[in-house]
């Protein structure tokens, strides 16, 4: 046998293993949906593909809504949410698509309070109290109790607080308010849990580059945002004490936590925000994959089972890299066992 | 009309091009009338609850609650009006300007290349104007422009309060910068335009040269120069991405210039993607496109009265 014979014969013997099996058919899938997990969803569409040569997934991160209307319209194979599909929405899809749809938790990642203090280098405490108080608007100056009693060994000026938030509905928005909402009567009484709220204070930043834009100008200001932007953009990310009463930091860790710490329902359909457990992260969320229950086209099936086992399995390695959290190994396995309600 | 068995000779046939390009180009006009149908129609049917739950309330009501279904559209007017009406009252003295300067007295050279810088302008997309408003024009406001102003106006209602950056001036001026490369080259092409007899006619009599191009070019020019600042005011009233970036997202109205507002193309675009179809709060924005269209033909047209009261009054 010659070099190159036994070159190609690797070659070919690569070539069929990332093939997977020979009988696989050229694909397209489209999906739209939660610009949260974009990131994470690009790296997996692109590995995947990158061991299924024919297989095309086109994912369009609109946001949450958009997701939720295309796949209940059926104009995209599959949906992507940072919130659970209301009761109200899932009747309509039901009612649109003579099937129902499974919610598959994919990864999960955490809100974080950021601030601009220009003589503050400590990282800052907050307890719930806090965070509602400054978001109300009832909390106004940055040595108010509220915050210094948590932080008593940091010197907070008596500035006025500038609070920014998210002007473009956003699933960011969604598990920020889902949390005051818990922890704060008021502001449940108030505001509310949504995407998009009625803020009582503040200044809005449409999009995470407008909210950090905005808190990156303005001396005294604090807002929340997605954990990977603070950390891409230097800010300090605030610590939040949770319902054990502990001060925790956002990381892939104890947002984990939080998910180990909320028992999961039958339909996936949960909130993880102020989770039980002494190192849970308070302000978490799952993001969702909506997927039909019944898929007439078995070739589309099938690709859309073998990507969920893949995502269950190697995809989830790839989370901490971009600063999302891994699923819980109890929830991994329950959506393995919901795969097969795909019909 | 004998013409059944012959075919038609070269000259018929060319005759017969005059009702071809007349159904060509007619239909081209008619299609611009049937998109603007089919819009109003569609942001009518697809409003239908807000209608029927706020009525006429809606345009002056100010809450704007999306858990609770609480929605009024009087902020955004206010902003998308104030923002606008700031960007033409800083654009048009500049843009006219600039423009005479451009067509009557800089060296043909220069002017030809200035203009094409004006219309490179004119090409960047709008959400590097708000990028640039953020992260530059904010902080010179913050630091500079705006303590001067509160120093010397500050006794006016329309600068009082805190300035946090971002706020309706901030958009009016980010607005002003982004249209006055409209005003600059229509006006320019519109005075470039005006015969030469004119000005060679008012010379003669004696005029100088500032007073040729002020009391006879640009009379002369004067509707095709409106033409550029409508232009102008209707990029600034649908402008969305760098509006939105700079005004605050704050849905009040505050008569002071410096406390943040909104907009309603800004609020279209932040809120759109995370309603779902069909539901009240998607259909509340739906009726705010109704609202600005509706702004959109009431500031035209009486922007077109005005100007034919002025030439009513000329003759």
């Amino acid at each position: 046998m010659t070099i190159p014979k036994i070159l190609s014969a690797a070659v070919a013997a690569i070539l069929l293993t990332a093939c997977g099996s020979s009988s696989e058919q050229p694909q397209n899938l489209t999906g739209a949906g939660a610009t949260f997990p974009n990131p994470i969803y690009s790296k997996w569409f692109s590995e995947y593909q990158k061991l299924h040569q024919l297989i095309q997934i086109n994912y369009q991160s609109q946001g949450s809504g958009a997701g939720i209307s295309q796949v209940t319209e059926g104009t995209v194979d599959f949906g992507a949410s940072d919130q659970p599909m209301k009761p109200e929405q899932i009747e309509k899809f039901k009612t649109t698509r003579m099937t129902g749809v499974l919610h598959f938790p994919t990864v999960m990642g955490a809100v974080v309070p950021t601030y601009n203090l220009a003589d503050v280098t400590a990282e800052l405490n907050f307890t719930p109290a806090a965070l509602a108080g400054i978001f109300l608007g009832k909390v106004k100056k940055w040595n108010d109790p509220a915050i210094a009693s948590a932080n008593p060994d940091v010197k907070l000026p008596a500035a006025d607080i500038v609070v920014v938030h998210r002007s473009d509905g956003s699933g960011t928005s969604f598990v920020f308010t889902d949390y005051l909402s818990k922890v704060s009567p008021e502001w449940a009484a108030g505001p509310g849990a949504a995407a998009a709220v009625s803020w009582p204070v503040g200044l809005g930043g449409k999009g995470n580059e407008g909210v950090i834009g905005l808190v990156e100008q303005t001396p005294n200001s604090i807002s929340y945002t997605e954990m990977t932007y603070a950390i891409q953009n230097k800010l300090p990310l605030g610590a939040v004490q949770n319902a054990a009463g502990k001060f925790v930091k956002a990381s892939p860790a104890s947002v984990t936590e939080a998910a180990a710490g909320t028992p999961m329902p039958d339909d996936f359909r949960v909130s993880i925000t102020n989770a039980a457990g002494d190192d849970a992260y308070p302000i978490a969320s799952f993001t969702w994959l909506l997927i039909p229950e019944t898929i007439a086209d078995a070739s589309k099936r099938a690709v859309i089972v073998d990507f969920l086992k893949w995502m269950l399995g190697p995809g989830q390695a790839m989370a901490p890299g971009l600063n999302y959290a891994q699923l819980p190994a109890a929830v991994i396995a329950k959506e393995q066992a919901a795969i097969a309600l795909i019909k | 009309m004998a013409t059944t068995a012959t075919s038609p000779s070269l000259p018929q046939r060319l005759r017969a091009g005059d009702p071809v390009a007349h159904t060509l180009t007619g239909m081209a006009a008619s299609f611009i009338l049937a998109i603007t149908a089919l819009l109003l129609y569609h942001l009518w049917t697809g409003s239908a609850l807000p209608r029927a739950e706020f009525g006429w309330g809606f345009l002056t009501g100010s809450s704007w609650d999306p858990v609770a279904e609480k929605f009024g559209a009087l902020p955004f007017i206010y902003g998308t009006v104030m923002t606008s009406l700031l960007a033409l009252l800083i654009a048009v003295p500049v843009g006219l300007g600039c423009a005479i300067f451009l067509a009557e007295l800089a060296p043909r050279g220069a002017s030809d290349a200035l203009t094409f810088t004006i219309e490179l302008l004119a090409a960047v997309p709008s959400v590097i104007y708000g990028l640039l408003g953020i992260f530059l024009l904010v902080p010179i406001l913050q630091t500079t422009v705006v303590p001067a102003l509160v120093a010397v106006f500050g006794f006016l209602p329309i600068f009082q309060g805190p300035f946090q950056g971002v706020s309706v001036f901030s958009a009016g001026i980010i607005l002003a910068i982004m249209i006055v490369p409209f005003i600059v080259s229509v006006s320019r092409e519109i005075l470039l335009a005006v015969p030469q007899d004119q000005r060679e006619a008012a010379l003669a009599l004696g005029a100088t040269s500032w007073e040729t191009t002020w009391k006879v070019v640009v009379p002369y020019a004067l509707t095709g120069i409106f033409g550029s600042v409508f232009l102008a005011l209707a990029r600034a009233l649908g402008e969305t991405m760098a509006v939105t970036m700079v005004i605050g997202n704050k849905p009040e109205v505050s008569s002071s210039l410096l406390a943040p507002g909104y907009s309603i193309a800004a609020v279209i675009a932040n809120e759109w993607a995370e309603t779902s179809s069909g539901a009240m709060h998607q259909q509340v924005l739906i009726e705010l496109g109704l609202v600005l269209f509706a702004l959109t033909v009431v500031i035209n047209g009486v922007a077109r009265l005005l100007i034919l009261s002025m030439k009513g009054g000329k003759k």
